[in-house]
């Protein structure tokens, strides 16, 4: 017990470097970007007097040599204060903390989805391979996997809200309709539905590719052999033997898709205009305010690292030998 | 050479995928000859239905004609595709070559700064630096090319790794030979074949992610892309959807075309892989 607390710390103080470069970084970026602050303050209020925008420079310590605006800069990143958003008249971390819970729940609504069903596509595929269920399977994949998250989600809109009617086509809440309790979640789950499938078919392709391609690799193995020896059917053998062992590079992939599943939930937002931290990203774009959209890059990356330090300790329950590592 | 031609075009799907890929490069070559105008300009009345006479892919609402965003689209998907990948490679290559040449200091310092950029998520990124150095077609391919250069880096320093102490690089170093000379012409060349799988199959990543860009409205305000189509057509998906599904289905042909014939080449370069 003691060893995993010290193997967490370790693995959390590894990660400390990482988010302090990403800050550092941020800070760059926010420097490069054509005009500052103060400038864009001074266009705010429709057009300032130099010597206006040097005061309001002065105020924000954007006078200051670069290395003190640095050292400023994380601390405030380390007191998670990520500046002011004047568009929306709102500090920044509030504006994303107030939408992360929409994103969150889109994000592991379509990896469950996309986890579950590409296991079972998968090890449908690898016990006929190269047979009928497998070729259909992976055409289906490989078709999947060539289209724009975007285009399915409108495609989707268009044939299950247009034409037959099922589903609400965007947003979270039935507006006006001020549902409590079930009522409210069941309407938040409808509508919850084609986002999440919307950004969970991409996924399944990749995890069905790699679950095929994993479970093929395994049953080559020694150990399956003898579990067939013992006399085990197909059946148990795939499902009890090779997938637990198939499953590794799976928790792998997770863990490294978590950047692309926020990338993807910017487009899946913008079409279902899902009140996330994505559709939040999308109107920073249109409104030219780029602190806000550094800090959703910040904290979308910080958000990568813990998710990281998740699955490698994920991984250590999936196979014991890997925590003797260091 | 021709051992590499005979296991490519024995893989029927790679085939298929090149054939699909060649009729996409004509439409762009052949854009600036069977559209000759500006695909922006107002043709005809808005709104016609595909299959119309003389606009076969219909007109959108501002009365433009789909078909020559079609072919100009195609122009800048690949383009953009290509030259955004040339980017990442550059930078991914050198990194990773020099990062598992020389090992060491240059090793950690340059793994842990593909580490950072690996952590932040690629799209995210792009739309950030798209957005904050405004759309133009260098910035998008720009952005395209920073963000997904890590796994190149990754890759080429293993190969280099597992490269550098064969006999015939140790080999080059006993004879004095510069460390410039042994990667160019030695190393590089030996690490190629799934550098060239890898680089194939960002093209449709970046094609997909350029798209993606569009869409949101970050791509050159001058240029057609399939993307931007899809963006300005999203307005009237119940009433026009083909002007939002044509450009989908172009993109979608394209990435699987690209696809297949990568997955040929890995195939055809990697003879030992084959029966997966």
């Amino acid at each position: 017990m003691r060893s995993r607390l010290a193997w967490l710390l370790r693995r959390l103080a590894q990660a400390v470097p990482i988010v302090v470069g990403i800050a550092v970084f941020n800070f760059a970026l926010l420097h490069l970007a054509p005009g500052d602050a103060a400038d864009v303050l001074a266009g705010e209020a429709g057009g300032a007097t130099p010597e206006y925008v040097q005061q309001l420079r002065r105020r924000f310590g954007l006078d200051q040599p670069l290395p003190v605006q640095l050292g400023r800069y994380l601390l405030n990143v380390a007191r998670l204060d990520l500046g002011f958003s004047f568009r929306h008249s709102m500090p920044v971390s509030e504006l994303i903390f107030s939408r992360l819970p929409a994103t969150l729940l889109l994000m592991v609504s379509a990896i469950a989805l996309a986890f579950g069903l590409g296991v079972l596509l998968g090890v449908t595929a690898a016990r006929s391979v190269n047979r009928l269920a497998d070729n259909l399977i992976s055409v289906a994949a490989l078709l999947v996997y060539a289209t724009p998250i975007f285009w399915l989600g409108l495609m989707m809109i268009l044939l299950f809200s247009v034409h037959l009617g099922w589903l609400p086509s965007g947003g979270m809440f039935t507006v006006g309709a001020d549902f409590a309790g079930l009522a409210r979640a069941t309407d938040i789950a409808r509508h919850l539905v084609l986002p999440a499938v919307a950004l969970a078919l991409f996924y399944t392709a990749l995890y069905t590719r790699l679950m095929r391609a994993s479970m093929l690799e395994v049953f080559n193995l020694e150990f399956v052999t003898t579990a067939r020896a013992k006399g085990l059917g197909e059946r148990a053998v795939a499902w009890r033997h090779v997938l637990r062992n198939a499953l590794l590079p799976m928790v792998t992939m997770l863990g490294l898709q978590t950047g692309s599943l926020l990338g993807g939930s910017v487009l899946v937002e913008t079409v279902f205009g899902w009140p996330g931290l994505g559709r939040l990203a999308f109107e920073a774009v249109l409104q030219r305010d780029h602190n806000l959209l550094l800090g959703i890059l910040l904290l979308s990356s910080v958000l990568v690292v813990a998710v990281n330090v998740v699955v490698d300790m994920l991984y250590a329950v999936l196979d014991p030998r890997i925590e003797a590592a260091p | 050479m021709k051992d590499f031609l005979r296991r490519f075009a024995r893989n029927r799907s790679a085939v298929a995928g090149l054939a699909v890929l060649a009729l996409v490069v004509l439409m762009a070559l052949a854009a600036p000859a069977l559209y000759p105008g500006d695909p922006w300009d107002m043709v005809a009345e808005p709104f016609l239905p595909p299959a119309s006479p003389g606009y076969p892919a219909g007109t959108d609402m501002m009365g433009r004609d789909i078909a020559a965003g079609l072919f100009h689209g195609a122009r800048v998907s690949l383009l953009i595709g290509l030259v955004a990948t040339g980017v990442a490679l550059l930078i991914g290559v050198s990194v990773g070559a020099v990062a598992g040449y020389f090992g060491g200091l240059a090793d950690n310092a340059l793994m842990r700064l593909t580490e950072l950029f690996q952590t932040i998520p690629a799209f995210l990124f792009a739309i950030v630096l798209v957005a904050i150095f405004r759309p133009s077609v260098a910035t998008v391919v720009l952005a395209i090319g920073v963000v997904s250069w890590p796994p190149v880096a990754r890759l080429t320093r293993g190969e280099f790794l597992s490269l550098r102490g064969r006999d015939f690089v140790q080999a080059c170093v006993a004879i004095g030979m510069g460390d410039t000379r042994i990667i160019a012409l030695h190393v590089l060349p030996n690490a190629l074949a799934p550098i060239v799988v890898t680089g194939s199959l960002m093209v449709a990543t970046a094609i997909l992610t350029e798209a993606g860009l569009a869409f949101l409205g970050l791509s050159d305000p001058n240029v057609m892309s399939w993307g931007s189509i899809i963006g300005a057509g999203r307005e009237v998906l119940r009433s026009a959807a083909w002007i939002t599904a044509l450009p989908g289905l172009a993109i979608m042909l394209t990435v699987l075309a690209i696809n297949l014939v990568g997955e040929g080449l890995n195939d055809a370069l990697n003879p030992r892989l084959r029966g997966r």
